[in-house]
């Protein structure tokens, strides 16, 4: 079945079962790797994109859910080809040992930045708790988006 | 004659209520005390923490993401706003000040300090049947944990609630003081439990209807009540459910928050199971006898496990189910990944209202996460209103016989809104 997604801001048709994840969608058939498979259950936010702006776990939003709501990835938060001032921080503050959830923590901490762009610590913490990171990196994260909000 | 009559009642009582609530409206302080002074040993502080978990009491008075018993937490009514107070030991915004006697007569007579009526969010019409003995731990265990500085908001209540003194007509009307007797003819363990969840873990607050005064409904014992938006569901007969509770399924599910014939405490349940997880085994079982003993029937019903999967529904909204949905929720009647049941067996789905399934969906269970136990993500994000609207029914159709639910959308409306800061 042909469905039609708003991705990065552009349209794309997929052919794909409808309950089909997203994330299998945009991985496989759209080719942007930025949203990782890590349990497919909703568990530890390593597939988080954004839905309409919010953080959206991909492994467990069929395609047919999407609608036409508006997706976006990592990749779609490149400025002109380059990271975004919160990509660049996670660079600068090598805030990844593994790197799997990165991409995940990145997106849920865009949508916090642009909801609340000097967040408290205890705002990041709270805001971040869905997103698990395995190898321990949580201070450098917190530095990182720290960075990119008051930068 | 007959009008006359029940205009004679209805002014005898309110001049009943009237008299009464000025006996009960005046009280008078009761002199600081200048320090803590309690000493006492650890047993007893130690009795007094478990007491308290079994009261839930750090659920209403500590603020999310507060120091636990520093208060602050706002709790809705249909009456407006209460604020959960500070019984921390702080001489400025605690307790601190409190005498025993005084900290005695709030639980008992739901007084403060100062001698002004404490409102009934405060469920003391249950703790009022707490002995002295374990008020005294309870009193205890608050005086010897860190005393916190924090300021408690006002209550947001509109007049005339907003008036305290009102609170001693309420108490004559609903306040019963009457310490229970022992029922000879039912076990210690029933006994027990009886006081435990007539008096400290006040069930009856969210499990018992209330009236249009905030009364819990004495005919129709927990029957079934509402706490926080959330459908609380009946601990008498009338519960539907696939599974009739047992005495052993009850107490692991009250210490665990997940019973596997009967999926997870979510909602206000789940802070009440994490603290009955700090309370010991016996104090549980005891309270599960009682609670079983409340919906035990003549007959035990067979279970039933419905699943309607003939009926078709629209296409779109079964691809959500799969992919959304039932991944974890797998038919095959196991326990699936994160401890996710067949909904079948889901309470919530079998209630009359949808409130605690479309919650359930919305904001997913997130209480047990660093203990290992049941988890489901939040929905919010993921499924727009009308999609949670049009699963929520497609559950009820699909895993019951009940009648169709009607205005779920407008549930989730209402659900997201208290869920607002």
């Amino acid at each position: 079945m042909t469905i039609s997604l708003k991705i990065n801001g552009k349209s794309q048709d997929v052919d794909a079962d409808p309950s089909t994840p997203l994330l299998y969608v945009l991985r496989n058939d759209v080719g942007l790797h930025g949203p990782r498979f890590g349990c497919g259950l909703g568990q530890c936010g390593a597939c988080t994109v954004h839905i309409d702006g919010r953080p959206t776990f991909s492994c467990i939003l069929p395609i047919a859910a999407v609608g036409d709501r508006e997706i976006t990835t990592l990749e779609g938060l490149l400025e002109d080809g380059k990271p975004n001032k919160l990509q660049q921080a996670f660079i600068d503050e090598e805030a990844a040992q593994c790197g799997y959830c990165i991409s995940g923590m990145v997106m849920r901490a865009q949508a916090l930045l642009h909801s609340k762009p000097n967040p408290t610590d205890n705002e990041i913490r709270n805001y971040m708790r869905p997103n698990l990171c395995r190898c321990g990196t949580h201070t450098a994260i917190m530095r990182a988006i720290k960075r990119a909000a008051i930068a | 004659m007959r009008l006359r009559r029940v205009i004679l009642a209805v002014l005898a009582a309110g001049v009943l209520v009237a008299v009464g609530g000025l006996a009960w409206a005046w009280r008078p302080a009761i002199a600081p005390t200048s320090a803590n002074q309690t000493i006492s040993d650890r047993k007893t502080i130690d009795r007094g923490a478990e007491l308290a978990a079994i009261g839930n009491c750090s659920d209403c008075h500590t603020k999310d993401v507060g120091v636990p018993y520093a208060g602050g937490r706002a709790l809705p009514t249909p009456f407006g706003t209460i604020y959960a107070s500070n019984l921390t030991p702080d001489l400025a915004t605690g307790i601190g000040t409190w005498s025993e006697e005084a900290f005695r007569r709030a639980m008992h007579e739901g007084v403060d300090r100062e001698g002004r009526q404490l409102y009934p969010a405060f469920p003391y019409d249950h703790f009022t049947k707490a002995t002295n003995e374990d008020i005294h731990a309870l009193y205890s265990f608050l005086m010897s944990i860190p005393a916190i500085h924090n300021v408690i908001p006002a209550n947001q209540l509109s007049f005339p609630f907003s008036f305290r003194p009102i609170i001693a007509g309420w108490k004559v009307l609903f306040l019963s003081q009457a310490s229970l007797e022992n029922d000879a003819s039912k076990s210690v363990e029933w006994n027990r439990g009886r006081y435990l969840v007539e008096g400290l873990g006040h069930c009856g607050s969210c499990h018992t209807p209330r009236n249009a005064l905030g009364g819990e409904k004495k005919s129709s014992p927990y029957a079934g009540g509402a706490a926080e938006g959330w459908n609380a569901p009946p601990l008498d007969a009338s519960l539907v459910t696939a599974h009739r509770w047992t005495v052993d399924q009850l107490a692991e599910y009250l210490s665990t928050g997940w019973h596997k014939l009967h999926g997870a405490a979510a909602g206000p349940m789940a802070d009440v199971a994490k603290n009955l997880g700090q309370a010991s085994k016996d104090e549980v079982h005891a309270i599960a006898t009682y609670v079983a003993s409340l919906s035990s029937l003549p007959d035990s019903k067979p279970a039933v496990i419905t699943d309607n999967v003939g009926k078709s529904p629209p296409a779109d909204i079964a691809a959500i189910y799969a992919g959304a949905c039932a991944k974890c929720h797998n038919d095959r009647n196991d326990v699936g990944p994160s401890k996710a049941l067949s909904l079948s067996l889901s309470t919530a789905v079998q209630q009359r209202e949808p409130a605690n399934t479309v919650r359930v969906i919305l904001h997913g269970i997130q209480s047990y996460r660093t203990g290992g136990g049941p988890y489901m993500p939040a929905f919010d994000a993921i499924l727009t209103d009308t999609q949670i609207a049009d699963i929520t029914q497609y559950i009820r159709a699909r895993y019951t016989n009940q009648p169709q639910w009607t205005d779920i959308k407008t549930e989730v409306l209402k659900a997201r809104q208290e869920a607002q800061p």
